[in-house]
């Protein structure tokens, strides 16, 4: 392997990394608050590339009517329970605050999409149809789960995932799509030619950590949250609402993993089920640091991002199994080097 | 009765499909396929709170390994059969040994990775045909004869689903799978009898792995040609739903949900797409939201509405004779147990400060003292469920501090727990059975081929003693979870005692009892030491212990505070201090 060769493949894994590391963070943010695995994370990745991709061709996505469909079920949920409760005259308000941003949305959306508005705008319409649909998806699937068991919330998830997944392919279909480009811009270092893209992806993942660290550190939102994720009876008992903190937990997992699908979607071609894989690897990285540390998170999308590149020029075919394997080798490691026996949740 | 009509329906039912055109019958060999897969996941999940999401993995493990071995190099099925099993119980075995010691989700992540590994690996490796797969797969011989009627294998699919059923109600029906239906609850129960958790966990995941190998290989003959699609990540969640579906605490749940999921997708598969009009698996839309909603609404799936509508279990009729080896309590007086110098600290935290007591043989010690003292500390560092850091702890002849609950459990102490352990599903007696688990030696294989009849009886008959004893006998065959709380402590301590112990720990059993509760535990606890036996009591409440126990050990802020007879103690300044806060 020559220098430039190196470089390229160095170049591809600190791509990949980056996004590995921001899915892994939000896996870890939404177990940690809520105990969900949410391995349904990666369909957010698909949603948000192929989402851009309709409104770039003028069409109106798919995803904006199952957005509707969500805020409806939630709507109807929520009904029920404010009835069965007793609390009815909260009714108004809290359907008007399930209901009113979707169709909001979906009419911007219906109105926006036809005039082909530049980039930036289609992204942020994009956003908008994607990044509700973390939340409403917590309401209606796993907030009456919330007392469940890890493994009931874990089949949860993963019933979701084959939803999400199948709902992708009625949207869009089974042929993939690449986005245009953020900007045809290339830095030319050395002999390293790097795309005006990947650029975009190592600055954006950068900000958006350097946010989430401020965020977490810093703000007052932040810090309930990491309550919650560390001890969430305390949390509830000191007044922080564990339905809202799982709320903003998977608006913020729906968030990062359509804003990974925007980023990625102009480097590689993305099917209706190409975010699976891309999810599951951020969560290789995540248990790499043990569903806990966001930067022992981080280093392990680093992993799985630099073997996966290495791997597809030594090995090519054997670059999925590779990366899944690596979990066995990490899990030893974690399993020797735990010494109490974890059990009883 | 009832229940055994419905098993004749059920017989019959398969009799007439085979009878019936071949699509019933290709439809009816793949639920029986799938079935046998549930019923392992159904032993991990259901019963053990465990989950995989590799079955599908491990099904494909048999059929290729099948296929490969008899198109390459022309072995026979049924020795390629031990080469797939063997296969299967080692990945199963480092699987299980690197996840189950971690958290309960450990395995179904590290079983979702290696089914994406294994399916990709299928489709890359050239001597596995790639995405083509292999064809032409020997049939199987039995007796010489060539099965390639349908109709004939799947008498044997059916033949050996039913067989794996049996064998696995046996199995829960013994003494390590009433061990292994405790798990749920977490392991320290278990462990405090003698049973190790992690392997019974380890053996419960193999099994279920070697029953989805075994429906790899039948599958592979049964099709004469394999590929990766059938093993991939996708059907090994199908086989997560398929109990969750029909419900996840019964084999009978898995037969249902193999069968309600494999209709369902064959009818929404050729409904679906024209809807639509466009190809693709839209049914995993459909199982998808029926997955959400059964959680949310219908845990236990549609076998928990049918047994609603069965009559319960016929329990096994206790035996009278009960030939169980006893130990020999050791002569009135003798010194049993020895606490020396022992210290507990969590990081800076010291909960235990060189404790020291002593208890003899037939005698009943009281440790008290106000909350966060230290007593519960003190009583997990004696059952050997919390290490200790310095100091040493006797028991007859031999050192325990340092051993593990389970061995300590081996010598001859025994335990309740502060907090009930009632296993859900569990009949009274049956909770009782697991305290005898050291006193016999019945394996998983006796239990699955049905030899442990005889000493499985006589633990029954042990039980039913201890029951006797603790005076729940009219409540021996109710499940223990319908028990008031005052019942299920009794219920404890007859679990404890049917482990016939030199030295019986007893962790707050008072708690939350009414006054005529408490008189009667006070009663019992006599009579036991009448009997021979020591106990050991931690306490809270005083009134409870001054008229039962001989000696009390009195402990604040982790030190000992005071010790001597009832009576002394009641009228020790320093004790007083600590209670009433000076007088």
């Amino acid at each position: 392997m020559d220098l430039q060769t190196l470089l390229i493949l160095a170049q591809d894994a600190f791509t990949n990394s980056a996004v590995y590391a921001l899915l892994a963070l939000a896996l870890i943010l939404v177990f940690g608050v809520t105990r969900v695995i949410f391995v349904a994370q990666g369909e957010f990745v698909s949603y948000g590339a192929l989402t851009l991709a309709s409104i770039q061709l003028g069409v109106m996505p798919g995803t904006v009517w199952l957005l509707l469909i969500l805020a409806c079920m939630a709507a109807a949920m929520e009904t029920v329970s404010l009835l069965s409760s007793e609390a009815g005259r909260k009714l108004p308000g809290a359907l008007g605050a399930i209901l009113v941003p979707p169709f909001a949305i979906a009419a911007l959306v219906k109105v926006c999409t036809p005039l082909h508005l530049p980039l930036g705008w289609q992204v942020l319409l994009t956003m908008l149809v994607v990044m509700p649909m973390g939340p409403l998806i917590y309401r209606v699937a796993f907030r009456p789960l919330a007392d469940s068991t890890v493994l009931v919330l874990l089949i949860a998830a993963v019933a979701v995932h084959f939803v999400l997944v199948g709902l992708g392919l009625l949207f869009f279909g089974a042929e993939g799509v690449r986005t245009p480009a953020f900007s045809d811009a290339h830095l030319t270092i050395a002999h390293l030619d790097i795309s005006g893209q990947s650029l975009w992806v190592y600055a954006t993942s950068l900000v958006l950590i350097a946010m989430l660290a401020w965020f977490f550190n810093k703000t007052f939102y932040g810090k309930a949250l990491r309550a919650v994720a560390f001890n969430r009876n305390g949390a509830r008992l000191v007044g922080i609402s564990p339905h809202l903190a799982g709320t903003f937990s998977f608006a913020l997992a729906s968030a990062i993993g359509c804003l990974s699908g925007v980023l990625i979607g102009p480097l590689t071609t993305i099917y209706y089920d190409s975010g699976f894989l891309i999810g599951l690897k951020g969560f290789v990285g995540a248990i790499v640091g043990g569903m806990a540390s966001y930067p022992l998170a981080a280093a392990g999308a680093m992993i799985v991002g630099f073997s996966e590149s290495f791997s597809s020029f030594w090995l090519s075919g054997y670059k999925d199994v590779l990366v899944f394997t690596l979990i066995i080798p990490v899990l030893l490691w974690r399993s020797l080097s735990s010494t109490h026996y974890e059990e009883e949740e | 009765m009832m229940r055994r009509t419905g098993l004749i329906l059920f017989v019959t039912l398969l009799l007439a499909v085979s009878c019936s055109s071949p699509f019933y019958i290709t439809m009816g060999s793949y639920i029986g396929l799938y079935s046998l897969v549930a019923i392992g996941l159904v032993l991990l999940t259901g019963v053990t709170g465990l989950t995989s999401f590799g079955q599908a993995a491990f099904m494909g493990l048999g059929a290729y390994t099948s296929a490969v071995l008899t198109t390459q190099l022309s072995w026979s099925p049924w020795q390629t059969l031990f080469i797939a099993l063997a296969l299967t119980i080692i990945i199963a075995f480092i699987l299980g040994a690197i996840t189950l010691r971690m958290g309960g989700h450990y395995l179904p992540l590290a079983t979702i990775a290696w089914g994406i590994s294994l399916y990709f690996l299928f489709g890359t490796i050239p001597i596995l045909g790639g995405s083509n797969g292999i064809a032409d797969i020997q049939a199987l011989r039995l007796f010489g004869i060539e099965l390639r009627n349908e109709r004939l294998f799947y008498c044997i699919i059916w033949g050996v689903c039913l067989v794996a059923l049996r064998i696995s109600t046996n199995l829960l029906d013994s003494r390590e799978g009433r061990a292994i239906r405790a798990l749920k609850g977490g392991v320290s129960m278990v462990e405090a009898f003698g049973a190790s958790g992690l392997r019974l966990k380890n053996i419960v995941f193999i099994y279920s792995a070697v029953l989805a190998c075994l429906a790899g290989w039948l599958y592979a003959h049964m099709q004469r040609f394999v590929n990766p699609s059938p093993f991939g990540l996708n059907q090994g969640i199908e086989f997560l739903f398929m109990i969750t579906i029909g419900g996840s605490f019964s084999f009978w749940g898995a037969i249902t949900g193999a069968t309600v999921i494999t209709l369902l997708k064959t009818v929404l598969q050729g409904i679906l797409p024209k809807l639509i009009s466009q190809s693709g698996n839209f049914e995993i839309i459909v199982f998808g939201i029926m997955i959400v909603a059964v959680l949310q609404w219908m845990r236990g799936g549609i076998w928990a509405l049918v047994e609603r509508l069965l009559p319960p279990k016929t329990s096994r009729p206790v035996t009278d004779s009960s030939d169980l080896k006893m130990r020999t309590q050791p002569s009135r007086g003798a010194p049993l147990l020895k606490v020396e110098g022992i210290t507990k600290a969590y990081g800076g935290l010291v909960a235990v400060r060189q404790m020291s007591f002593e208890l003899s043989s037939g005698e009943i010690v009281g440790l008290i003292g106000p909350n966060g003292a230290g007593k519960s500390t003190m009583f997990n560092l004696i059952s050997g469920e919390v290490p200790r850091t310095a100091g040493s702890i006797h028991f007859g002849s031999s050192t325990i501090s340092g051993l593990h609950s389970r061995q300590i459990a081996r010598l001859g102490l025994s335990r309740t727990f502060q907090h009930v352990r009632v296993i859900p599903g569990m009949t009274t007696i049956e909770s009782v059975m697991i305290g005898a688990y050291l006193r016999t030696d019945d394996g998983i294989f006796s239990a699955g081929l049905r030899l442990n009849r005889v000493s499985d009886d006589r633990i029954r008959a042990e039980a039913a003693r201890q029951l006797r004893r603790v005076g729940l006998e009219e409540h021996m065959f109710a499940p223990a979870s319908s028990l008031s709380l005052g019942k299920q402590r009794m219920v404890e301590i007859a679990r404890a005692l049917c482990a016939d112990p030199l030295l019986l720990l007893l962790d707050e059993p008072a708690a939350g009892l009414r006054y005529l509760e408490k008189k009667e535990l006070a009663a019992l606890l006599s009579d036991l030491r009448s009997a021979g036996l020591s106990v050991l009591i931690v306490e809270h409440d005083m009134e409870f212990l001054m008229n039962l126990v001989d000696r009390i050990v009195v402990m604040e802020f982790g030190e000992k505070l005071a010790e001597g007879l009832p009576q002394e103690i009641r009228s020790n300044p320093a004790v007083l201090e600590a209670y009433l806060g000076g007088v």
